[in-house]
C-alpha cells in the first residue's frame, strides 16, 4: 500500500488540488490551492502532474511518516524541512524510505506551505476534484494526527534539485481591473488607489478581509441594495461599513454587496499567502 | 442590456428581469462560445467567465446583440418532480398571510410550474419562481439557525428546497426525500437553472 501516515496537521492542514471550477451555476465555489503556482510546483518537483493533489498547510507545522518510499516536496515560503532530524531544506524533491519521517516547520513569513508527495494524494473525487472547500463542506476533513493518506501510481521526479522560493512581502501592491460596479463609488480608481489596508485575522480561504481606509459609495447609491450576482475569484466586494474582502478560492458563488473591483488573477497567490497585518494597497488598471 | 467588466476574464449582463436573465442565459449556453468556464445566473445578472487567452469574451458582444430579450427559451427545459410532505412548521402561518387554509396552500404550491431562475448560497439551492400571487410572502423575521436538510419553502417571489441542513429566513412548507445534491453523483446537482419543477403532495 502506498501512502502516509499523518503525525502533525499545525494549526490547519488541508488536501487541496486545482479545485472545482465550472460549477459555480449550481452553487458550487471553485476551491483548489489558494497559491496554485507553489501547489503547482510541489507536484512537478515530485513527478506528478500539476493537477494532482496535495496538502496546503497553514503555517506549516506538517508531520508525516512514510509507509512506502516516496519523494515529497515542499514549496510556498521559504521553510525549514527535517526527515529524522536531517535538514533537508524547502522547494527540492527529497526521498523518503519507508518508515522515515518528514516534519514541516513554521515558515518566518508567508502562509501556506504546499507538500507534495509523488503519486499524489488519492480518494474519491467531489465534481471532479479532491479540494477541501471550506464554505460548503466538499471534498475530506482537514487532516488529523493518524489519517492514512493513501497516495496514486508515481511518475519520475524531475531533475531539478532546488528552485528559489518567492519572498513574501510585507508589503504588496495589487493590480486591479475596476468594475463590476464601480459606478456605485465616488471616484473609485481614486479611493483605492489612495486607501491603505492591512489583511485582517479574520481572512480565510473564503477571502482576504482588509482593515483600513472605508470606501464611500456615491451619494446616489447610499442605501441601495444589490440583487445578488455572481461572483469571480479576486472579486473586491465592498461590505456596508466600507471595507473590501477580496475573494479567494473557496468564495460564494453570489454575492449581494457591490463589487468594486476584481484583482488580477496573477496576484491572488500573493494575497494567499499574505499574513494578517500585511499592508495592501490596490493600483487601479485600465 | 448593459455590459459590466468582471476583471480580466469576464463579464456580468445586466438586465431588468428575471425572464431576460433567462434568455440571456439560454443564449449564451446555446451558442457554444470557445473557453466558456462559468455561465451564473442570477436575479438581474449573468455573469459568463472565459478561461485565459480562449478569445471567449471578444464574441461575447457580438453575440448579446443578436439576443432577443423577449423570447424565452426555445430549448425543451428538463422537468422534475419533487415530492413533498406538507407538514412543516409555517404552513400556519403562510395560510393565515394568504387568507386561506392549509389545504389551499398545497393546492397553490402544487398546481404552479416552476422554473430554476438560479442557484446559490449553497450547492443545489435552487431559486425556483413562479409562485402564485397569495404565496408571495416576505421571509421570517427570525431567522432560524438550523433548517433541516430537505425542507421546502417560500420566501419573497421564490420557492425552493434546502440541500444541506443550513441556517435560513425562509418560510417552511414541508419536507422532500429527494437527494438535491450529492457530490458522488453524475449529475450532482438535481436542480440546475432553466429546470422545470413541479411539487407533488405524498
Amino acid at each position: 500500500m502506498r501512502a502516509v501516515t499523518v503525525l502533525g496537521t499545525g494549526p490547519l492542514a488541508l488536501i487541496q488540488d486545482l479545485g472545482r471550477p465550472g460549477h459555480a451555476h449550481l452553487g458550487v465555489p471553485p476551491s483548489g490551492a489558494l497559491d496554485q503556482p507553489s501547489l503547482r510546483l510541489a507536484n512537478r518537483l515530485v513527478g506528478n502532474p500539476e493537477s494532482a493533489a496535495g496538502i496546503e498547510a497553514l503555517l506549516g507545522g506538517v508531520s508525516l511518516r512514510a509507509e512506502t518510499s516516496c519523494t515529497v516536496a515542499v514549496t510556498g515560503p521559504q521553510v525549514d524541512v527535517t526527515v529524522c532530524g536531517r535538514v533537508v531544506g524547502s522547494h527540492a524533491p527529497v526521498h523518503l524510505a519507508a518508515g522515515d519521517e518528514v516534519t514541516v516547520g513554521t515558515p518566518e513569513t508567508g502562509l501556506r506551505c504546499y507538500i507534495g508527495i509523488s503519486g499524489g494524494v488519492d480518494g474519491p473525487l467531489e465534481l471532479g476534484s479532491r479540494s477541501t472547500d471550506v464554505l460548503s463542506g466538499l471534498g475530506p476533513d482537514a487532516l488529523q494526527r493518524w489519517d492514512v493518506l493513501l497516495l496514486g501510481t508515481p511518475g519520475l521526479p524531475v531533475g531539478a534539485d532546488e528552485v528559489t522560493p518567492v519572498r513574501a512581502g510585507n508589503d504588496l501592491v495589487i493590480p486591479v481591473v475596476l468594475g463590476p460596479r464601480d459606478d456605485w463609488f465616488a471616484e473609485p480608481g481614486r479611493q483605492l488607489a489612495e486607501g491603505r489596508w492591512k489583511v485582517s485575522p479574520e481572512s480565510n480561504r473564503v477571502g482576504s478581509r482588509l482593515v483600513g481606509t472605508a470606501l464611500r459609495r456615491q451619494a446616489a447609491f447610499q442605501d441601495v441594495e444589490l440583487a445578488s450576482e455572481g461572483l469571480v475569484t479576486g472579486a473586491i466586494q465592498v461590505r456596508p461599513n466600507g471595507l473590501p474582502v477580496v475573494f479567494l478560492a473557496d468564495h460564494p458563488t453570489t454575492g449581494g454587496y457591490p463589487v468594486i473591483g476584481v484583482v488580477a488573477a496573477d496576484s491572488l497567490p500573493w494575497l494567499a499567502q499574505a499574513r494578517p497585518g500585511v499592508r495592501i494597497r490596490f493600483r487601479p488598471m485600465g | 442590456m448593459r455590459l459590466r467588466r468582471c476583471g480580466a476574464n469576464a463579464v456580468l449582463v445586466e438586465v431588468d428581469s428575471l425572464d431576460e436573465v433567462d434568455a440571456v442565459r439560454a443564449a449564451l449556453a446555446d451558442a457554444d462560445l470557445p473557453g466558456l468556464l462559468d455561465l451564473v445566473p442570477a436575479a438581474r445578472t449573468v455573469l459568463a467567465s472565459f478561461q485565459p487567452g480562449s478569445g471567449g469574451l471578444a464574441r461575447l458582444q457580438p453575440l448579446l446583440d443578436t439576443v432577443d430579450l423577449a423570447v424565452r427559451a426555445v430549448s425543451q427545459p428538463r422537468e422534475v418532480v419533487l415530492p413533498v410532505h406538507y407538514d412543516g412548521p409555517d404552513l400556519d402561518l403562510v395560510a393565515q398571510t394568504a387568507g386561506m387554509d392549509v389545504d389551499g396552500v398545497i393546492e397553490a404550491h402544487t398546481s404552479a410550474e416552476y422554473r430554476v431562475a438560479f442557484c446559490g448560497f449553497a450547492p443545489g439551492f435552487g431559486y425556483l419562481t413562479g409562485l402564485p400571487e397569495a404565496l408571495v410572502q416576505p421571509r421570517l423575521d427570525n431567522p432560524r439557525k438550523r433548517v433541516p436538510r430537505g425542507s421546502v419553502a417560500i420566501a419573497g417571489e421564490f420557492t425552493g428546497a434546502y440541500p444541506t441542513a443550513s441556517p435560513g429566513g425562509w418560510r417552511l412548507l414541508g419536507r422532500t426525500d429527494a437527494t438535491l445534491f450529492d457530490p458522488d453523483r453524475e449529475p450532482a446537482a438535481l436542480l440546475s437553472p432553466g429546470d422545470s419543477v413541479r411539487f407533488e403532495a405524498v
